[in-house]
């Protein structure tokens, strides 16, 4: 792809964008990276230089929210980062192409970049029946594993690629796994949340096309410069939170004065992410400053954690079943896996357990 | 992305001045710090007011505390962009907008001149030979009416 051979730096100038013009964006790739304003002139050397990279995105179990939340990105704006920055050369929901030529594009991309794209990954991966969930006859499992062969990283967006989310929520009917129980001989950088807020997705993307590497990342594969900091350490309740002044009902006198929501089960203070700057809608909120509490949905197991309401409480989910999961990932997907997802198909189907007519008519 | 602008959504204002969530004390004291370092050291400093976790009504505080000084340059790349003085010398915000006037970065430089004003020395070379060339064409007089 000729693409790959210009520089960004030569890409704006052929754009008639000046030097001051470079210079905002490049104070806005900072911003948006999360990095300190003195670090705007290392952004400025490293994007002259910085090359497109190919990017190949595979959607799996998931609800779009991801790329919804991705395109209404603004930060420097979506089309000059993604679309012209980098070369995204297969997202099946944003692609014209379908069908086969859909994926030949996937394929020639592949070829073309081997051991120099990006894969993307929206949406868990089912180890139950491949049925659940597949693209051109494929199942999840398979596309991924073939795509990302030849990548040299991948990017795990929203909590359903990064730990499961949704889909692996209890009882987990789909046998749903995360990216990093399947890829584990590459490089998997984890931007959860449900969804990850859309400048955190592009920051990771800026990261990689300005510096050519990966961000540092925490101990769940998360990039620090987002998933650095508790909800509770950049909250500005965190005063009344200190003083112990709390709202006890949405409608009481500490809610109307905005005082801390720990008691209405607010889960700031065990999730890591960049919501209480970053904030939403182009700035103008986050989901404590419109009076609800975080649900925590950049963490693990987040919907299995207790109920959103209730005061602060740890996940329930089964750490023993996502141990077994990433085990039978790892073997292949052979009998062992098979051997769990049948038990925790059968589990399911006790707990949701079909009513049939007779079963009606017996009642 | 502008179609946000068409949903009516009113941000109340907090209803008294007491309703402040204490970020803007300390960030004024970090200016502080940061006047004094400009003063004694000459060194600027830069503050990303975009990573700053302010709460409702914090961020219209800080503008009108600090207020407008007698300076204030409007740059047109990528989008819109300004640049003022605060009224407190030394203290600049620069807000930058992309093309659809969203706001894409919101900074403050304690600083004599903000570095995006100041004109780029390869833009001086570029800007002294494109105007030795234009005065070496011989039909400048004519065009300019000399
Ligand atoms: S509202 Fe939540 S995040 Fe904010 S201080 Fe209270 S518990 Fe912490």
């Amino acid at each position: 792809m000729d693409t790959n051979t210009k520089t960004l730096g030569e890409a704006l100038r052929r754009n008639g964008v000046t030097r001051r013009g470079f210079l905002k964006f490049c104070t806005a790739t900072a911003s948006m990276m999360a990095l300190p304003p003195s670090m705007v002139p290392a952004i400025a050397a490293a994007l002259e230089q910085a090359r497109r990279p190919s990017v190949i995105w595979l959607s799996f179990q998931e609800c779009t929210g991801c790329t919804e939340s991705l395109s209404r990105s603004h930060a420097p704006s979506l089309e000059n980062l993604i679309f012209d920055h980098i070369s995204l050369d297969y997202h099946h929901t944003l692609q014209v192409a379908s069908g086969e030529a859909a994926e030949a594009a996937r394929e020639a991309a592949m070829h073309a970049n081997e051991g120099a794209y990006l894969v993307v990954v929206d949406g868990s991966i089912p180890l139950g029946n491949p049925g659940y969930s597949t693209i051109a006859g494929f199942s999840n499992l398979q596309t991924l594993e073939e795509t990302v062969a030849g990548a040299v990283a991948v990017i795990a967006v929203g909590t359903c690629a990064s730990f499961g989310g949704l889909p692996k929520a209890y009882p987990n009917p789909t046998g749903a796994v995360s990216v990093s129980d399947i890829v584990t001989d590459k490089p998997v950088i984890n931007v959860p949340g449900c969804p990850p807020i859309p400048m955190v997705i592009t920051g990771v993307l800026a990261h990689y096309l300005t510096f050519g590497t990966l961000p540092e990342l925490d101990h769940y594969g998360r990039p620090k410069a987002f998933y650095g900091t508790s909800i509770h350490d950049r909250c500005y309740r965190r005063p009344f939170y200190d003083k112990g002044r709390f709202a006890h009902t949405f409608d009481d006198e500490g809610a109307r004065k905005g005082w801390c929501l720990y008691k209405l089960g607010c889960k700031g203070p065990m999730t890591y992410n960049a919501c209480a700057t970053a904030k939403w809608n182009q700035g103008t909120s986050w989901p404590v400053e419109s009076g609800h509490g975080c649900i925590g949905c950049a963490e693990p197991d987040f919907w299995d954690a207790g109920g959103f309401y209730n005061a602060l409480s740890v996940p329930t989910g089964e750490i023993s079943r996502n141990a077994s999961y990433a085990i039978a990932a790892g073997v292949g997907v052979g009998a062992i896996a098979a051997g769990i997802n049948q038990r925790t198909r059968n589990k399911a189907v006790r707990q949701h357990a079909e009513v049939t007519i007779e079963d009606l008519e017996k009642r | 992305m502008n179609a946000l602008k068409s949903i009516p959504v009113l941000v109340e204002a907090p209803a008294t001045r007491d309703f402040c969530y204490q970020n803007t004390l300390p960030l004024l004291h970090e200016i502080s710090h940061a006047l004094r370092r400009l003063q004694q050291e000459q060194l600027p400093t830069t503050i990303d007011l975009n990573a700053i976790p302010f709460g409702p009504g914090d961020e219209q505080r800080l503008l009108e505390f600090l207020g407008r000084g007698e300076v204030s340059a409007h740059l047109e790349a990528l989008g819109n962009s300004s640049v003022w003085e605060s009224g407190y010398p030394g203290i600049w915000f620069i807000e930058h907008r992309n093309e659809s006037g969203e706001r894409v970065a919101f900074q403050m430089e304690i600083t004599t001149l903000p570095a995006i004003l100041a004109t780029h020395p390869d833009d001086i070379a570029e800007s002294l030979s494109s105007l030795q060339k234009a005065l070496e064409n011989p039909s400048l007089g004519h065009r300019i009416g000399d």
